[in-house]
């Protein structure tokens, strides 16, 4: 699988990250380098082989659903770019 | 007697007892070698005023005889990916410009609650992306190593590049590091110091800014192997706060260090004989056979068939776990922001200014394994993979008892003669990644040079939670190495 630069650029969107458009190129050659090296996974044969997420999942501690933590608004907009009456600033959203 | 600076942290540790010298003095001595040694940069941030606060309460409690805690009056460093309250956090990243975290990682408040000084904030590949340090918005760390008559200047490995060029020149007497596929154990390795990667689980990994969070561990980098059995005791342990660590006791490990592995099974993967491994290296891995066999060890050889697909798998899911961690800079709620006349363009600009080229790399790599229609292709084959490395390991451990293996498959390459492409720059870790895959723990022991006179690392390999036993045995290779002996002659003083 390749990928084009309409591909690029939808990935780009996805990640919320702008590309300039004279990178484009370069990223569009350093990512097919990297799915091309790792097209070689397709040669194992992984028919009944069950995906391993994390080595934590079996035997994940269990705790009572209460609440623990919170109600330090001041701490967690501390380090906000823009933050007022208690909240994070962003530019209007209107849809 | 020996300068403070080249004691080694247990030594340090019996020095203050025995009131050789005062947890201030070692303190002052270690921020003077911090000062001339910056043009190494491997601090970000330096914390002179916090380490002599916490040195004199140190001195207080020397004084008074006191119980005293295990790493009483001991000056470290930490990987800047450790969240310090108010104490500025980069992740080597603009896109952290301004962050003080307002609590602590519980891995450093392990390290404070037992009495430890911190020294300041060490250096790392941006986001701890990287095996040479080169991609950090701070400007790339230089290895105190260098090659006589030779003005180069090498990478000391990354991505805790910083980490290891500290305790390397002696700026700390021993510092913090991560390992997500080899970040703690290739820069021991490129900067001829111990590196210790735990069992995932071991260490709480709260407050660790995230890579890719199936595969981040913390651990410690130190001069010799007992100080990374005290390092690890402290930083260890069970952590309601991440639901990830392990609640199993913490031994003592340094205790437990006996030198004795009579009829030990030694297993040698054949599989780890990869491509491009240094001839130098080969030569150095059948010397630790030697040693290991000196000492009364059995060594067998084994298979661990999947090993060459670690990399790529590492490289599908590593990258997709990052964009889905790295998802939160979004330019609102801490750090960089960059004006945009929408929220969707103030994430763009945001997201374009703040994050460096690999790391942006990365995400769009994990964004699209992830996205609809390729995530059965790539990140569940992966993940399949990976449950088939992890029995490649399971099967291997019911023959023998620990894995010996290089850490790398070459020595520190320098700076500007990198490799160009990603995929040449990912081979770096085609020793080291399988052990983040399956979750068990590793070790790299200088054990060597180059006919040049640059270090090469040895690594063991355990079961999961057998960290104590890949000491022990790294212990014995240690002695068997001289390592440090043969580095006092070699080492160009800087």
């Amino acid at each position: 699988m390749t990928i084009d630069i309409k591909t690029v650029h939808k990935i780009s969107r996805l990640a919320r990250i702008k590309i300039e458009e004279e990178s484009l190129e370069s990223l569009k050659t350093d990512l097919n380098h990297i799915l091309g090296w790792v097209e070689q996974l397709s040669e194992v044969n992984t028919s009944n082989i069950q995906p391993l997420y994390s080595m934590a999942l079996d035997n994940m501690p269990r705790r009572e659903d209460q609440i623990t933590d919170g109600n330090y608004p001041e701490a967690i907009l501390a380090n906000a770019p823009e933050a007022e009456f208690g909240m994070f600033v962003v530019p209007k959203v209107v849809e | 007697m020996t300068k403070l600076t080249e004691l080694t942290l247990c030594e340090a540790r019996d020095g203050l007892v025995k009131k050789q010298f005062s947890a201030k003095e070692l303190t002052q001595t270690h921020l003077q070698k911090m000062e001339e040694t910056r043009s190494l940069n491997a601090y970000i941030t330096e914390t002179p005023e916090v380490a002599l606060k916490m040195a004199a309460a140190s001195d207080e409690k020397l004084a008074k005889n006191e119980e005293l805690r295990p790493l009483e009056g001991l000056p470290i460093g930490i990987k800047d990916l450790f969240c310090t309250k108010n104490i500025r956090t980069t992740a080597a990243s603009k896109i952290l410009d301004g962050y003080k975290p307002l609590y602590e990682s519980t891995v450093t408040q392990n390290l404070w609650d037992a009495g430890a000084v911190l020294l300041g904030k060490l250096n790392l590949d941006e986001f701890a992306m990287g095996s040479s340090n080169l991609t950090s918005a701070y400007g790339p760390v230089v290895s105190p190593w260098k090659i006589k008559g030779d003005n180069r200047q090498f990478v000391p490995g990354g991505s805790s590049g910083g980490s290891v060029a500290a305790v390397a020149v002696g700026s700390a007497l021993a510092t913090t590091g991560t390992d997500t596929g080899g970040s703690i154990r290739q820069p021991a390795a490129f900067s001829g110091i111990v590196g210790l990667k735990p069992t995932y689980g071991r260490c709480s990994r709260y407050g660790i800014v995230a890579f890719a969070s199936s595969l981040d561990q913390a651990g410690p980098l130190t001069k010799d192997v007992r100080d990374a059995a005290l390092m690890l005791k402290i930083m260890a342990g069970y952590d309601p706060k991440d639901a990830t660590s392990v609640n199993i006791p913490v031994p003592d490990y340094e205790k437990m260090l006996s030198g004795n592995i009579k009829n030990l099974k030694v297993g040698i993967p054949k599989e780890y004989r990869v491509e491009g491994l240094n001839p130098e290296i080969e030569n150095l891995w059948s010397q630790g056979i030697e040693w290991l066999k000196n000492a009364g060890a059995e060594i067998q050889e084994i298979s661990l068939p999947h090993t060459k697909y670690a990399l790529p798998t590492y490289y599908i899911l590593a990258p997709a776990e990052a964009s889905s961690n790295l998802a939160r800079y979004d330019g609102v709620r801490f750090g960089l922001r960059t004006s945009g006349k929408t929220l969707d363009e103030l994430y763009e600009l945001t997201r374009a200014e703040g994050f460096g080229r690999e790391v942006k790399r990365r995400i769009m790599i994990g964004t699209y394994v992830l996205s609809a229609g390729y995530y059965d292709a790539y990140y569940l084959k992966a993940q399949k993979i990976r449950r088939l490395i992890r029995q490649d390991f399971e099967e291997a451990f019911k023959k023998v008892d620990v894995i010996l293996t290089p850490t790398t498959p070459t020595a520190a390459f320098a700076i500007g003669e990198e490799p160009k492409d990603p995929v040449t720059m990912y081979m770096n870790d085609v020793l080291t990644v399988p052990a983040n895959l399956a979750g068990i723990p590793g070790i790299s022991i200088p054990a060597s040079f180059t006919e040049e006179g640059l270090p090469l690392g040895l690594q063991i390999l355990g079961p999961t939670f057998e960290e104590a036993r890949i000491l022990n045995v790294g212990y014995v290779l240690e002695q068997a190495a001289q390592f440090k002996e043969k580095a006092l002659k070699l080492r160009t003083s800087i």
